[in-house]
């Protein structure tokens, strides 16, 4: 088990590519650490200089303490698991999870018992003889886990290792690498583009976007206090609303969605902020609900022409679209081409998530109010958020 | 007033130090690469020390005879003359004739085998009985000793003896008979192997797109020259600088057939002759040279003219 | 339906039979050649009437044969053999890492197969001459490496070239040296390739005339193409084609089979390096 610091840590290909830009991290003994992003962002590239498979342009790499940037992967005693999994396919099961081991000269007897107890382990005891060939997805993948396990590395680094998987199975080996990792107490950097296993699994979340760290926390304070429109963007499923706006005296701002008044706790962080008044509003889809059934609580209402309903048991799902400009700013436009949501419809496509009792229906248009308490406010120009910024 | 130089000079051993630590950030390579590149260079040495020895050493040392008088039969007159071989061997009309037999055989025989190899590739990938039993045959003439086939052509064409030869003539020992038989015989040995790389190409067009042209209209001639052909023409390309190149080495088979008699001699073998039957190394090594700056020059302009990919021009394929 | 798929599958059958003639008709010829007797021998019938082993007693008692046909096999497995080990460590190291110069060995393989090598009988005579290596198993053993070489590398560059980058990162992470990456992750999966390369460099070495013409003097290391073209007869022009016919069908028929039952991996290894290439 083990600390990892990357110290200023900069990744150029030999083809000129910067892949990674001044990456600062430090990883605490036992961390469970998420590096999410969209494709291409330099995620791999990172847990790669980690691993030592590529090398480190500039900047340290300090695995408890030691400086380890020109060590091979060999000396580094980490396991690493690959998105293909990377099973040898001439070796059994066994001899798979057995062969950091026999490197490393480990005895036959040893290994015939570590190979077991990571077996019992993954639920793999009656496959350990048959090749990676004849088993299933989910079956490979536990193997790939325990070549990881076996031989106790000072760390994990997977890189997207579930996004083989079909979604059911997904979910469920998120379950178990959680309680894997939980048991053994391992340091772990986990490599996803998926915000929902960014969310659900690790102690601290790093968004990284073209090579460039954009904010590192736990899940929860990412999706309560995104430090950019990018962040906003790609943390939270479905995704956060955003409107143009702008800032009037006296704390109000306009948007398509008319005038609202912010709480003072926003107002205060505002004026600190300095802003010039062209602002992004950000609200997430829960934030909105159906005005009657809201009572008194602070907030600001609105008609929304209802485009589809969907009733999902819990709660419904409303889809409608406000005229107005849309929101324009690179972070945005970056998160539109990952996602391949770049139709623009003349309006703000908005989605709310309501209360399974809301009066909402196709054709309709409904009332609506939203928490102004829970809305970020992001500046035009730069996407920074406002009002994390005096936190 | 002494603070600012002093600092100025601090700064500008800062520097210094700077661009040091950027330059060795640049030389410095990991112990993993260090240890890659040491084993690549490992790996490659023993292939490349014998290529060079074997083919790199020789070829300076023929171009070095080329310039001597270097005839075995008379050792003490070797002496260097610089280019009189070359003005000899080119003002031969024998080697001017087996330069135009050379081509010959090179043009004609490869505009055949392209035709030939075409249809048998097609056979190849489209029939639909027996496609083991025709792919496994087609391989046949390949495997074949060259020198097996020339036999056998050789046979079967000489008179009172084989099951194609006249019965008035005998067609080995006349020019244009000779100049076909020679042709036949490397065009059977290798249409296989050009037949194989075009059926690789055409593994590669996809059959949605034959169907979609299908659809649109397209017959299946034209489906043949308007959708397989441009798409398969890098295989193409490739076919046929690998045959150019080896058609215009042709040897094995005019040795046995013709053993160059009535002027049927290819380059290669009037340069044999003169090396090997005339002791003869000067001429012998012009020649051999002149050969090898015509395959050149052929390689040259398939690769300028077509833009034909060197086969593993891309070997640094990167992860 | 049915009688159009019918006729179509005839049509097939027809143009598979011309391409069965076409490979076939010449090597039965000479098998059939090898069979006549000497009675029938000039008959000019494609078949023999009254086949004989007569050609092939002739051969079998013919030192020169038996030795050439020893230098065949001996010279050409020793080659292959050199030219696979060599072949494959630089195919991975030119496949898989990153080393100088790379591109020039490429580039030079590249240019030792379009050699012409008749370029080479020359100095490789004088050479050889000079070392004592002409006329001997190791004065052609070391050519045909060489011009095995080229091959090797593009066949086997172009296998190793399918083996997932993955698997090799995966070696590393688990503790492997690139020496241990090699030898036990990468070889074992290439083995097929391995298997297929070593075909085809056999086949061009059994084939080899040229050097086997000039390269030797005696039946000390003259292999069989060669030895064949020097069988005697009465005269020049009167070669003793019943013992060449035998000789012919002796050398070709092993590799014949050879071909027919690893066909293929023949066409995979004959096509990998020039279309992916
Ligand atoms: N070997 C390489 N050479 C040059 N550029 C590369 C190489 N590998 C990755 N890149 C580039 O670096 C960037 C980051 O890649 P990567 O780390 O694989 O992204 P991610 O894993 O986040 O999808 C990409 O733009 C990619 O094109
Ligand atoms: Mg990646």
């Amino acid at each position: 088990m083990a600390e990892i610091v990357l110290d200023h840590v900069v990744k150029r290909y030999p083809d000129g590519a910067l892949a990674v830009d001044d990456f600062n991290l430090e990883i605490a003994d036992g961390e469970f650490i998420i590096l999410v992003g969209p494709s291409g962002c330099g995620k791999s590239t990172t847990l790669n200089m980690v691993a030592g498979l590529e090398d480190i342009t500039a900047g340290k790499l300090i695995i408890d303490g030691q400086v380890v940037n020109d060590k091979a992967p060999k000396d580094r005693d980490i396991a690493m698991v690959f998105q293909s999994y990377a099973l040898y396919p001439h070796m059994t099961v066994g001899d798979n999870m057995g062969f950091p081991l026999r490197l490393a000269g480990v005895d036959k007897e040893t290994i015939r018992k570590k190979v077991g107890e990571a077996a019992e382990l993954l639920e793999l005891s009656q496959h350990l003889d048959r090749k990676p060939a004849n088993l299933s997805g989910g079956q490979r993948q536990r193997v790939a886990m325990g070549r990881a396990i076996v031989r106790n590395p000072k760390a994990f680094l997977m890189d997207e290792p579930l996004s083989n998987l079909d979604a059911k199975l997904r979910v469920q080996m998120r379950t178990q690498i959680s309680r894997i990792q939980k048991n053994l107490g391992t340091t772990t950097l986990y490599v996803t583009h998926d915000q929902t296993e960014a969310m659900t699994l690790g102690d601290r979340v790093v968004v990284m976007r073209a090579g460039i760290v954009q904010q590192v926390g736990t899940p929860a304070h990412l999706y309560a206090h995104p430090a950019n429109l990018f962040v906003a963007g790609f943390i939270g499923s479905p995704s956060m609303n955003f409107f143009p706006g702008q800032l009037r005296g006296g704390g109000t701002v306009v948007t398509a969605l008319g005038e609202a008044r912010l709480p003072d706790r926003v107002r205060q962080s505002l004026d600190g902020a300095g802003s010039t008044g062209e602002v992004i509003i950000g609200i997430r889809p829960e934030h909105f609900e159906d005005a009657s059934l809201v009572g008194d609580k602070p907030g600001a209402t609105f008609d929304a022409p209802i485009d589809i309903v969907e009733a999902m048991g819990s709660d419904v799902y409303a889809y409608f679209t406000m005229k107005g400009d849309v929101a324009h700013s690179q972070d945005l436009d970056d998160l539109a081409k990952d996602t391949g949501n770049e139709l623009h419809s003349g309006g703000v496509d908005v989605t709310a998530r309501l209360d399974a009792a809301a009066q909402v229906q196709r054709g309709r248009t409904a009332r609506l109010w939203y928490d102004t308490s829970k809305v970020q406010v992001f500046d035009a120009a730069s996407g920074k958020n406002l009002v994390a910024a005096v936190r | 007033m002494t603070a600012t130089p002093t600092s100025a000079a601090a700064q500008a051993i800062e520097d210094v130090a700077d661009d040091g630590t950027v330059q060795i950030a640049q030389q410095r390579h990991s112990d993993a690469k260090k240890a890659e590149r040491k084993l690549g260079l490992m790996l490659v040495a023993p292939a490349v020390v014998i290529m060079l020895a074997v083919a790199a050493y020789p070829i300076l040392y023929a171009f070095w005879l080329s310039l001597n008088k270097a005839d075995l039969r008379r050792p003490d007159d070797n002496e260097f003359i610089f280019l009189d071989n070359y003005i000899t061997v080119l003002s031969s009309p024998i080697w001017w004739t087996a330069f135009g037999v050379t081509m010959l055989i090179t043009i004609v025989g490869a505009t055949f085998e392209l035709i030939l190899g075409m249809g048998l590739a097609i056979v190849m990938h489209r029939t639909l009985v027996g496609r083991g039993l025709v792919r496994t045959s087609a391989l046949v003439p390949y495997a074949i000793v060259t020198v097996v086939a020339a036999f056998s052509w050789r046979f079967a064409w000489t008179q009172g003896l084989g099951w194609l030869a006249p019965e008035t003539s005998a067609p080995l020992t006349e020019f244009w008979p000779s100049i076909w038989i020679i042709i036949l015989a490397e065009v059977w040995k290798t249409v296989p192997f050009m037949a194989l790389l075009l059926m690789a190409g055409l593994a590669l067009v996809p059959e949605d797109l034959l169907k979609a042209a299908s659809m649109d209209g397209a017959s299946a001639w034209k489906r043949f020259w308007l959708v397989t052909v441009p798409l398969i023409k890098p295989a193409i390309l490739v076919a046929l600088l690998f045959r150019t190149l080896d058609a215009f080495r042709v040897f094995d088979n005019i040795f046995i057939l013709t053993s160059g008699s009535n002027q049927t001699s290819s380059v290669s073998m009037v340069a044999y002759s003169n090396l090997i039957r005339g002791l003869n190394l000067g001429i012998g090594s012009a020649m051999s040279v002149l050969i090898f700056l015509t395959t050149g020059l052929i390689a040259f302009a398939f690769i300028k003219l077509f833009g034909a990919a060197a086969p593993g021009a891309d070997a640094g394929g990167k992860r | 339906m049915q009688p159009e798929t019918r006729n179509r599958k005839l049509m097939w059958w027809g143009v598979n039979t011309v391409v069965l003639l076409y490979a076939f008709v010449p090597v039965v010829w000479i098998v059939s050649l090898s069979l006549k007797d000497d009675a029938t021998l000039n008959d000019g019938n494609y078949l023999p009437t009254s086949p004989s082993t007569e050609s092939y007693s002739a051969i079998f008692s013919n030192s020169d044969f038996l030795r050439a046909l020893a230098n065949s096999i001996g010279i050409c497995i020793i080659a292959t053999l050199i030219a696979i080990v060599f072949g494959t460590m630089a195919a991975y190291a030119i496949a898989r890492l990153d080393f100088p110069g790379k591109k020039t060995i490429v580039a030079t393989a590249l240019l030792v197969s379009m050699f012409p090598q008749i370029a080479l009988v020359t100095p490789l005579f004088k050479i050889e001459t000079a070392l004592g290596l002409f006329d001997t198993w190791p004065g052609l053993i070391i050519p045909y490496i060489a011009f095995a070489l080229p091959l090797a590398i593009y066949t086997l560059s172009a296998f190793f070239r399918e083996i997932p980058w993955d698997l090799e990162k995966a070696a590393k992470m688990d503790g492997a040296t690139p020496y241990q990456a090699f030898r036990r992750v990468i070889t074992p999966l290439a083995m097929p390739g391995v298997f297929t390369t070593a075909i085809l460099v056999f086949i061009s070495c059994w084939n080899d005339f040229l050097f086997a013409l000039s390269l030797t003097s005696t039946s000390a290391a003259r292999t069989v193409p060669a030895a064949m073209s020097y069988f005697t007869g009465a005269t020049t022009f009167e070669k003793p084609t019943g013992p060449i016919a035998a000789a012919a069908v002796v050398i070709t028929i092993p590799i014949v089979i050879f071909v027919l039952v690893f066909q293929r991996r023949i066409v995979a290894g004959l096509t990998s390096g020039a279309v992916k290439g």
